[in-house]
């Protein structure tokens, strides 16, 4: 099968010059790995940026290294698919911040350690500057979109209001301009969960036996509800009860295992994603998120920022994402109204909550398609 | 007149036909999306729209078009003043919340509006009133009473009425029958559908 996986092995840019951070720092030896998909045509003009969300990675279309899983976007990107590889020049970098080889907390600092909290504090901004440096050393000057969902829908909306030049089409799926109030919430649990961990040792633990595990994975466990609907999470696991590990059907163990279904899958998937996760790398990555606000980045004239764009806008919500509602994507449709910015919106239905733009949804695919073609 | 404005629906194709290339246009309540991409591709037109239904929406992007899912009776307020050429309102006013209101918004976010709508005051619907005393189902109006969602009736004299009040110029104004454009002449009772171009 003709597959966007030949070419999974990630590539790597290491940055000349420091790297200018938000926080006033400058960020030495910066490395971003990434991993491209098609191939970029003559006029440089076909190439679609790929921005991931929290815990994701530049595996976008091609097997994960550590999980061995398809991309986490293998749905929608590749040959024949809504983001068409055989068209389009597909890039998708790991953040700065991250853990996937671009450089973050658990990357070498010059003194050869980790760098752990002594990792500067970077912002959604910031990861965007590191992305127009990769775009440079590619030779792209225009992209034909930028397409986020979640916190790749923030990266997305920051080129946007920061290089406006950059971007011909903005597609903001399931994201937000500001990070509400209820997100900063649920990211503070989970990054209390990490530091409470006795393991995570003021997260210098890159010398120890094991990291702060347990953390991570309640931080993994809190964050994976808010990507769920109540709807899916009754319909997926119900009250239905887990097999014993002795294979016998499951009951009440009157003791604290894991006796729902529920229960289980949170514990399973907690636990698998500290296999590729860094603790530090979340605290960083949701503490980026929490301070993003393009509104009163742009003096709270967002409606300027947009204004000095040519791009085309999508915005897409879904009805059953309660950690991203509607109504922020509907406010920042209005802002890019007010900046006469062509922009279109449409609330999609789907069952999954914040994960459907993850999952199968067919109107998706449509709308995507559809905005890539205009 | 080229193909694609013919296959119109009659007062869409009406309208189109008066919008200039190269304007800048807001449709509301633009359905599948079918004028807008008639404007776009037969004048270059930047077409913006506004429409309630999803899958509606979903459409309009598919065909590469500008589209917003919002309601029409709050979702105007976050429009400019001055936005665009011409606000278009086909077919939707009777179903606004507020028709009058909705008059105020289209010239404030337009500087010329042309609103579409059926007459309730059709020869077939009086007779369907006055001699049946049924509330009329026609072609026009092809909803029972119950489940229409055709809320504020009006008549050709109601709009004319409205526009007097608010001090609305009429630019422009055609009547349809049968799909046709026909004379001014008893349009209030000869007429099904009317569009109008009004201006502040």
């Amino acid at each position: 099968m003709a597959s966007a996986a030949s070419n999974a092995a990630s590539e790597v840019l290491e940055l000349a010059d420091p790297l200018p951070l938000d926080g006033g720092q400058r960020l030495d030896g910066v490395r971003i790995a990434y991993n491209t998909y098609g191939t970029l045509n003559d006029a440089r003009d076909n190439a679609i940026l790929v921005a991931h969300a929290t815990t994701g990675d530049q595996y976008v279309a091609s097997q994960h290294p550590i999980t061995g899983k398809p991309g986490w976007w293998d749905r929608m990107v590749g040959p024949g698919k809504p983001i068409d590889t055989d068209r389009f020049f597909v890039i998708c970098p790991n953040v700065i911040g991250g853990c996937m080889g671009s450089t973050g907390p658990s990357s070498m600092a010059s003194d050869g350690k980790p760098y752990a909290m002594r990792f500067p504090v970077i912002t959604i901004r910031d990861m965007v500057r590191a992305h127009v440096i990769l775009l440079e050393s590619l030779g792209i000057e225009t992209l034909h979109a930028v397409i986020g969902g979640s916190m790749g829908g923030m990266q997305a909306l920051s080129l946007a209001a920061n290089w406006p030049h950059i971007p011909r089409r903005v597609l903001a799926i399931a994201s937000t301009a500001t990070m509400a109030a209820q997100n900063i919430a649920f990211q503070e649990v989970g990054r209390q969960a990490i530091m409470a961990d006795p393991a995570w040792a003021g997260g210098n633990y890159y010398d120890n036996d094991t990291g702060p595990d347990s953390g991570l994975a309640v931080a993994r466990m809190a964050a994976h509800i808010t990507y769920l609907s109540e709807e899916s999470l009754t319909s997926k696991f119900g009250r239905r009860l887990q097999d014993r590990p002795d294979g016998k059907p499951g009951a009440k163990s009157f003791g604290f295992d894991a006796d729902f279904q529920i229960e289980s899958y949170l514990r399973h998937q907690g636990l698998s994603f500290t296999t590729r996760f860094d603790a530090n790398s979340y605290l960083y990555i949701t503490r980026a998120m929490s301070y993003f606000d393009l509104d009163e980045e742009h003096g709270g004239k967002l409606a300027d920022a947009f204004a000095r764009t040519q791009a085309r806008f999508c915005v897409i919500s879904f009805d059953t994402d309660w950690l991203y509602p509607t109504e922020q994507s509907r406010k920042l449709v209005h802002v890019l109204n007010a900046a006469n910015a062509p922009v279109s919106f449409v609330e999609l239905s789907a069952p999954f909550g914040h994960d459907s733009f993850l999952l199968d949804v067919p109107a998706l695919d449509r709308v995507v398609t559809g905005f890539l073609n205009q | 007149m080229n193909a694609t404005l013919t296959r119109l629906r009659p007062d869409l194709a009406v309208i189109a036909r008066q919008i200039p290339a190269g304007s800048r246009v807001l449709d509301i309540g633009c359905g599948d999306g079918e004028l807008m991409a008639a404007l776009r591709d037969e004048s270059q037109v930047d077409a913006r729209g506004l429409e309630i239904d999803a899958q509606n929406v979903e459409l309009c992007v598919s065909r590469g078009l500008s589209v917003i899912q919002g309601d029409a009776n709050v979702d105007l307020a976050f429009y400019p003043d001055d936005a665009f050429d011409y606000a278009i309102l086909s077919q939707t006013l009777q179903t606004t919340q507020r028709p009058d209101l909705m008059l105020d918004e289209l010239l404030r976010i337009g500087r010329q509006a042309f609103v579409s709508f059926p007459n309730f005051a059709h020869w077939r619907v009086r007779v369907a009133l006055a001699w049946r005393g049924r509330m009329p189902v026609t072609r026009q109006l092809a909803y029972s009473w119950y489940d229409t969602p055709n809320i504020h009736h009006l008549t050709i004299a109601d709009f004319h009425a409205l526009l007097d009040q608010k001090g609305v110029k009429v630019q422009r104004q055609w009547f349809l029958s049968g799909g046709q454009v026909i004379g001014a002449a008893g349009a209030n009772w000869r007429a099904q559908n009317a569009v109008f171009q009004i201006s502040r």
